[in-house]
């Protein structure tokens, strides 16, 4: 859809000065703006590399309100198309993920290749001589992969996908050493549906100031080493920093932040039966400390603008459904090849506080519907997200600020407001 | 007398339906001590994803994988008033039906059956199906369970957050 008059939105007075208007999580015409100028013209994250590991692996998944096909070709080649018949429209695929030589559609026949591509359709002569298959493939996004994440993009004149990364590129690499020496595996994912505005799920990502609270239930549910590791806003010790972009890494536990590192320190007392286990297994003891301290994950957020996260042990996506709707999927990581205790581990952990039944994730899942249903109070109220200015400074790649700072937040609002206005 | 494989089949189901009728009840009411008290300590309490089969579900993602200890936390996180989403919690009412003795034998049963259960929170109505699995033990002319696998309908599918058991 291509708006005909462009349309004229005070963006100031949806945010400026670290405040959020409260329109900004309820007002439909505005989503379907942001569909349009955000999802429509940026890099989507849709899919990881694990998730579509063979020749002719699909999933399921989509970039703003429009489904997509994930695919792998013969040539181990990744395309991401919409999925739409070019005939009349049916869905070609509603399998969410499986292995496939092709796509046809159910209600006329028209076969796709697993690039998209137009391969035949039943009868083509009633379409006269000049019908042009080429013409008519599934339309295709383009399709850049870093580091085993996948994203798509609309938008034929978006700039390489490690520009818009940029510093973002090194925090990847090191969250994924928590593969522990083999590659990271997608394990399985939770799913749940918030009746909230994807925004209220973008930011949250990057709070620090509401774990020990929203979390105190799983917090009292942890061994006592695991607790202290985790009450990083009384040590203070973290710190959150705008990448530029919309990105925003919050850093919770800095000694987790490199998992290659301090490899020699004594192995926490909740993985010690694991280790035992591993070296039953007859694994050297350099790398049963190695992927020991990867198994718990490392310990930062890495938030990408608009619609992943790197959080701590998982992948957290969003999908905006409509203005006041949003799924989530979180994504359990494992070790590809690794020994299966270590992975058993990670599942374990990775139930205990995502998803509908974790110690942290419904609790998480109720306050935000809890800003849902507040903004229906005090219109003309705004949302602060002016915490940390305080005593923001400049980091090696934007302001830094405290832990609790919600700098990850303007970084996000900032990044919104340049892509609202074009 | 446990030996199941005597007992005459419409006295074993109707002893059965008791059990399960008795469990949904404190489920329902919340009483979770007494829950906690149905088990034998040893099994697990599973709601799997997709149709992971009972067998590798240790090595898949779970909705919840609860041994004894986390069983016994997933209580405490529900009683001690500290997580927003159980203070206070949805409201159930569940039934549940269609039980299927599947295998009896020494003092050992195990039940196939369906649950429906409808949540109210926020002055609003969710409705849930599932076929659970229970592997419980004949003690003392009662039962104990061992093993209760849940699964959920749509358990691949999007789900809400749930601050209750099924």
């Amino acid at each position: 859809m291509t708006l005909d008059t462009p349309v004229q939105l005070d963006l100031d007075a949806l945010y400026n000065d670290a405040q959020v208007a409260t329109s900004m999580y309820e007002d439909p015409a505005l989503f379907d703006i942001e569909m349009e100028r955000i999802f429509k013209n940026t890099w989507v994250f849709v899919a990881h590399d694990s998730e579509i590991p063979d020749k002719g692996s699909f999933k399921l998944s989509w970039v703003g309100k429009e489904p997509v096909i994930v695919v792998r070709d013969r040539k181990g080649k990744v395309h991401v198309m919409v999925n739409r018949c070019r005939h009349r429209a049916a869905t070609v695929c509603e399998v969410k993920k499986g292995k496939t030589s092709s796509f046809q559609c159910p209600y006329h026949g028209w076969g796709y290749a697993l690039d998209g591509s137009l391969r035949a359709l039943p009868y083509p002569e009633q379409y006269g001589d000049d019908f042009d298959k080429a013409q008519h493939g599934l339309q295709r996004l383009h399709t850049e992969t870093y580091s085993g994440m996948i994203f798509a993009s609309f938008n034929a004149e978006i700039e390489p996908l490690v520009d818009f990364l940029g510093p973002v590129t090194k925090w990847i690499d090191l969250f994924m050493k928590q593969g522990g020496g083999f590659p990271v595996k997608v394990l399985g994912e939770h799913q749940f549906k918030v009746p909230m505005n994807w925004k209220v799920q973008l930011e949250n990502t990057t709070d620090a100031y509401h774990f020990p609270i929203v979390h105190k239930s799983f917090m009292q549910s942890l061994d006592g080493e695991t607790e202290e590791m985790f009450e990083f806003l009384e040590t203070g010790k973290g710190y959150v920093e705008d990448l530029g972009n919309g990105h925003s890494v919050m850093v919770m536990i800095p000694e987790l932040v490199d998992l290659d590192e301090n490899l020699d320190a004594p192995i926490p007392e909740r993985f010690a039966e694991l280790a035992q286990e591993l070296r039953d297994e007859g694994y050297p003891e350099d790398q049963v400390k190695k992927i020991v301290r990867a198994v718990g994950g490392a310990g930062f957020n890495l938030n990408l603008f608009p619609n992943v996260s790197f959080s701590l042990a998982f992948f957290r996506v969003l999908r905006p459904v409509s203005v006041e709707e949003t799924e989530i999927r979180h994504m359990a990581l494992g070790m590809e090849g690794g020994p299966a205790a270590a992975n058993r581990m990670r599942l374990r952990l990775h139930e205990h506080f995502q998803g509908p039944m974790g110690f942290g994730s419904p609790d998480d899942a109720e306050v935000w519907e809890r800003v849902q249903r507040g903004t229906k109070g005090g219109p003309d109220l705004k949302i602060l997200v002016n915490r940390g200015l305080v005593d923001e400074r400049p980091g090696p790649d934007g302001p830094l600020g405290h832990i609790s700072a919600e700098t990850g937040m303007r970084a996000a609002y900032d990044m919104w407001k340049r892509m609202m206005s074009k | 007398m446990n030996d199941m494989s005597r007992t005459p089949g419409s006295m074993l189901l109707s002893d059965v339906a008791e059990f399960l009728w008795h469990e949904a009840d404190l489920l329902d009411r919340k009483d979770y001590d007494a829950w906690l008290s149905l088990w034998t300590g040893k099994g697990h309490y599973i709601l799997p994803i997709g149709d992971t089969p009972d067998a590798e579900l240790a090595d898949a993602l779970n909705l919840c994988y609860d041994n004894d200890k986390m069983r016994r936390d997933r209580i405490a996180r529900f009683q001690a008033g500290f997580s927003i989403s159980s203070a206070p919690p949805a409201e159930t009412i569940r039934t549940v039906s269609r039980i299927v003795i599947e295998a009896a034998e020494g003092d050992r049963v195990t039940i196939r059956s369906a649950e429906h259960l409808i949540e109210d929170k926020f002055g609003r109505q969710r409705v849930w199906a599932a076929n659970v699995t229970h592997r419980l033990i004949r003690v003392d002319g009662s039962f104990r369970i061992e093993d209760k696998i849940v699964r959920l309908l749509n358990s691949d599918g999007m789900l809400n957050s749930f601050s209750y058991l099924f």
